[in-house]
């Protein structure tokens, strides 16, 4: 029951943005939820969303892992995910002929890349203790001109069936490739978090290292390793992304998606300070984001001042969700129970 | 105004009982949820002494203090500063009315000079006037003999000379209560006499100092009256002068309150028969404690026991190398072992509570089961998580064991009180069932129902052949459930008792004096 109503509100006010935001797009037209077919593959709003949610999701995820463990975050998820790309594309371009063999064996090169940066950054987090934030703004800086040096001069472009299958659409499979590759990774994390102590170790070095020590866990190793699975993170976000673009572009690829994947953190409910998390929170905070960005543009909202729009409802949000607000929302509710009775108490969740 | 006050009462104040009380606290009640900190006590300053506050850890020493200046609002009871009634709602507000607190981490810049500390915080201008500021704290350390200069920058002072200035500004600051907490705890020989002698003068000012510490010799070197607190409760204020060492001790560890009846002290068992579950040769670690030998045997309880600082819980901590080890051998049933970290204290079957729950015990936010099984899951390995189902049932077998009262097992365990968290983290060692279990103070600050029902467990453990190593503040339980003492001083093991010689008063004496 308490777990049910802790993590019912965590969950809760996400899914009850989310909701709102659909509402508006309802009014704003009836068509909202139509999809339409095109070449064997659904297209329209809901899975115009899901493709445009994908790298963010994937890097929320790891985020919130890192958040939980170190209670920080790392702020060079989109310049690993435009070095690992860098490497994907490069190995590609220079392999003999683009096969899905060689697609599978850049990626997962890439993945290791990406594992080679998590070590870098969850060595300076653990190991050093430099602040996260600090630790992973030294790659943030020099990311985006290794990744140019990686690529040896500007945009490669992936000019190629296979790559631009994985970007959109296989024939024969009636949805986009990014969305099933999303719900795959996705898929794979719940079985990482259902087959390992990852959630419960990383949640009590978040909370209380010291304690955490005292019954046998490795705080440094713990951080350590969740660092490395945001790595691997960026790499299948980096993965998508440039097979979404069909070109590498080091200055622009996934520029500032690691705000949003901060946000969709915060906006999943989870303590930022670390410990506790829910990673359904976090998913569900990233669509939310991609949602409102669409919900903006749809609202013909001007591409230059979209941004102040959506600063102001993320301002909205934080604060209902803050906890001075919610403790007030408690007392009204404790209030209004005992005005009406218990008869109340249903309306009231 | 208030300066011309006191010199009238110092003047007449020669006989003690004529010198008015600057603070008196009456029946002072605080409670935290779960835990009563202060009960019913009661604590008077005179103007011109010192006044040692004296009790074991969880005593109540450090709240009482905080109601005093303010950082607690009291439950219930009266406070009045010379006389007239008062009620402090911040520390500003007793500041406002004489009460300074000098704490044992020194709450001064030590970036900025000893003039500008000394006038932080205190203008209320805009502009400041450096000179002036200067020349005036000069005459300052020049009357009270601190031997720093205004323009020293403040991190260039030792420390005892920094706790000086922060006394200086207290007293400067009009300060007719002035409260020392620990004062002397990182200070050499040579500083403390130099403290010593500035709260003498302070003294003679008509100052009235609360002097917090563990140190017994200090005490009796510099104060006027003692006041003890155990346990919350107010047990007596003395003279020192009429007030032996000894006693002080045995008031201060006191006799329990809890129904003493209700346990039965167990027949030693032949402590000779069978050979040790646990040895240790030499053992020290990084926390200061000396090398020590230690060994226990299969189902006996033992207990390091000494006041706070003795060493007693760094002691069990370098056993189960919670703090780093920096030399001894280990032997388990016999053979060799190496503990290096926890984990491997863990995987030879040895469990530790810690003696503080809140910073080395519980995961706050987690839940009571998850907060059950962790000891266990760990030593089953990162790769085997308990399916939900089997974690229930074992948070739901020992919070019915233990009677731990939570509305259920995944309430988060920040929420419950103090004692049933207590009982949390003995599940979570239960649940291991270890071999040998260390607990440090697994009754502290916890309500005497409760300390029974731990005391219980434990005989009940070694009954079953688990070898027990138990810590307390307070000797009397400790004498009912160990059957051998091991008595710590200035971190370093003076002396063993067991069977006849195991009465308090042999305890106390060992404690007090040091010798046998």
């Amino acid at each position: 029951m308490a777990r049910m109503r802790s993590r019912g509100f965590q969950v809760f006010l996400p899914l009850s943005v989310l909701a709102i935001l659909i509402l508006i797009n309802l009014i704003k037209g009836a068509d909202y939820f139509s999809i339409s077919i095109i070449n064997g593959a659904l297209y329209g709003n809901i899975p115009n969303i899901l493709f445009g949610a994908s790298e963010l999701v994937i890097l929320s995820i790891g985020m919130t892992l890192v958040t939980s463990s170190s209670g920080g975050q790392d702020i060079s998820v989109g310049v690993a995910g435009a070095i690992t790309s860098s490497v994907f594309v490069r190995l590609l371009l220079s392999s003999g002929g683009i096969t899905w063999a060689a697609i599978l064996a850049a990626f997962l090169a890439s993945c290791a890349v990406g594992i080679a940066i998590g070590a870098f950054n969850g060595a300076l987090v653990a190991v050093f203790k430099v602040q996260p934030m600090v630790a992973t703004l030294i790659l943030f800086t020099a990311g985006r001109s290794v990744a140019f040096l990686i690529d040896g001069r500007l945009s490669p472009i992936l000019a190629n069936d296979l790559t631009s299958q994985v970007g959109s659409v296989i024939p024969g499979v009636p949805i986009q490739t990014p969305i099933i590759l999303t719900a795959v990774f996705i898929a794979l994390f719940a079985v990482l978090l259902r087959t390992t102590n990852l959630k419960l170790y990383s949640q009590c070095v978040g909370i209380n290292q010291k304690a955490a020590r005292l019954n046998g866990i490795n705080p440094v190793r713990i951080k350590f390793l969740t660092y490395m699975i945001l790595g691997v993170c960026s790499a299948v976000a980096g993965f998508i992304a440039v097979t979404k673009a069909g070109r590498h572009d080091s200055v622009n690829l996934l520029k500032y998606v690691e705000m949003d994947a901060i946000l969709a953190v915060a906006i999943g409910g989870n303590p930022l300070g670390g410990g506790t998390f829910s990673i359904a929170g976090s998913i569900i905070g990233a669509y939310t984001i991609e949602v409102l960005n669409r919900t903006l543009l749809r609202l013909e909202v001007d591409t230059e001042t979209i941004k102040a729009f959506k600063a102001a409802f993320i301002i909205i949000l934080m604060v209902i969700a803050s906890p001075v607000v919610r403790q007030f929302a408690a007392r009204g509710s404790r209030w209004m129970r005992d005005r009406l009775g218990g008869s109340a108490q249903a309306g009231q969740r | 105004m208030r300066r011309t006050a006191i010199i009238v009462y110092t003047a007449s104040g020669e006989k003690q009982l004529q010198t008015p009380n600057v603070l008196e606290m009456r029946g002072i009640c605080k409670s935290f949820p779960g835990v009563r900190a202060l009960h019913d006590v009661s604590f008077t300053l005179r103007s011109g002494e010192v006044h040692a506050l004296m009790g074991e850890n969880g005593a109540g020493k450090s709240t009482l203090i905080k109601v005093m200046t303010g950082v607690y609002e009291k439950d219930s009871g009266q406070i009045t500063v010379e006389g007239k009634a008062m009620h402090f709602r911040s520390p500003q507000d007793a500041q406002a009315f004489g009460v300074g607190t000098v704490y044992q981490e020194i709450s001064l810049c030590h970036n900025l000079t000893v003039a500008e500390n000394m006038f932080i915080g205190r203008g209320r201008y805009a502009f400041v006037d450096w000179k002036g500021m200067r020349e005036k704290t000069a005459r300052l350390l020049d009357s009270l003999g601190i031997p720093a200069r205004p323009t020293q920058q403040l991190s260039s002072c030792s420390l005892a000379v920094q706790q000086m200035i922060a006394i200086a500004r207290a007293i400067d600051m009009d300060c007719r209560i002035l409260i020392l907490d620990e004062p002397t705890s990182s200070l050499d020989e040579d500083e403390v006499r130099k403290l010593f002698s500035l709260m003498r003068e302070l003294k003679s000012r008509g100052v009235g100092i609360v002097f917090v510490t563990h140190f017994l010799d200090q005490v009796y070197e510099i104060s006027d009256r003692i006041t003890v607190l155990r346990n919350g409760e107010f047990i007596g204020d003395y003279d020192a002068s009429s007030l032996p060492q000894l006693e002080l001790v045995s008031k201060m560890m006191g006799k329990a309150l809890d129904d003493v009846s209700q346990i039965k002290k167990r027949e030693v068992p032949a402590l000779e028969g069978g050979a040790p579950v646990f040895e240790a040769q030499g053992l020290s670690s990084a926390a200061g404690v000396r090398p020590f030998d230690f060994a226990i045997r299969k189902g006996e309880v033992n207990g390091f026991t000494g006041l706070l600082g003795s060493g007693r819980s760094e002691s069990v901590r370098a056993i189960y190398a919670a703090d780093k080890v920096t030399g001894g051998e280990i032997k388990v049933h016999g053979r060799k072992a190496r503990i290096g970290e926890p984990i491997q204290a863990m995987k030879l079957g040895i469990g530790y509570l810690p003696e503080d729950r809140k910073g080395d015990g519980i995961i706050a936010e987690l839940s009571v089961r998850d907060n059950i099984i962790l000891a266990l899951q760990v030593m089953k390995g990162f790769f085997k998580p308990f399916s939900r189902k089997e974690a229930e049932s074992f948070a739901d077998e020992y919070i019915e064991r233990l009677n731990i009262k939570t509305a259920s097992t995944s309430t988060p365990i920040k929420s419950l009180s103090g004692g049933n968290q207590q009982k949390v983290i003995l599940a979570r060692w239960l649940l291991t069932h270890p071999e040998y279990l260390i607990l440090d103070e697994p009754t502290r600050g916890i309500d005497v129902g409760t300390k029974v029902e731990i005391q219980k467990l434990v005989l009940k453990l070694a009954e079953e052949g688990v070898s027990v190593t138990f810590i307390s503040s307070e000797i009397e339980e400790m004498l009912r459930t160990c059957s051998r003492l091991i008595v710590m001083k200035d971190r370093a093991i003076v002396g063993e008792l067991s069977g006849e010689s195991l009465t308090e008063r042999d305890v106390l004496h060992v404690i007090a004096g040091g010798g046998e």
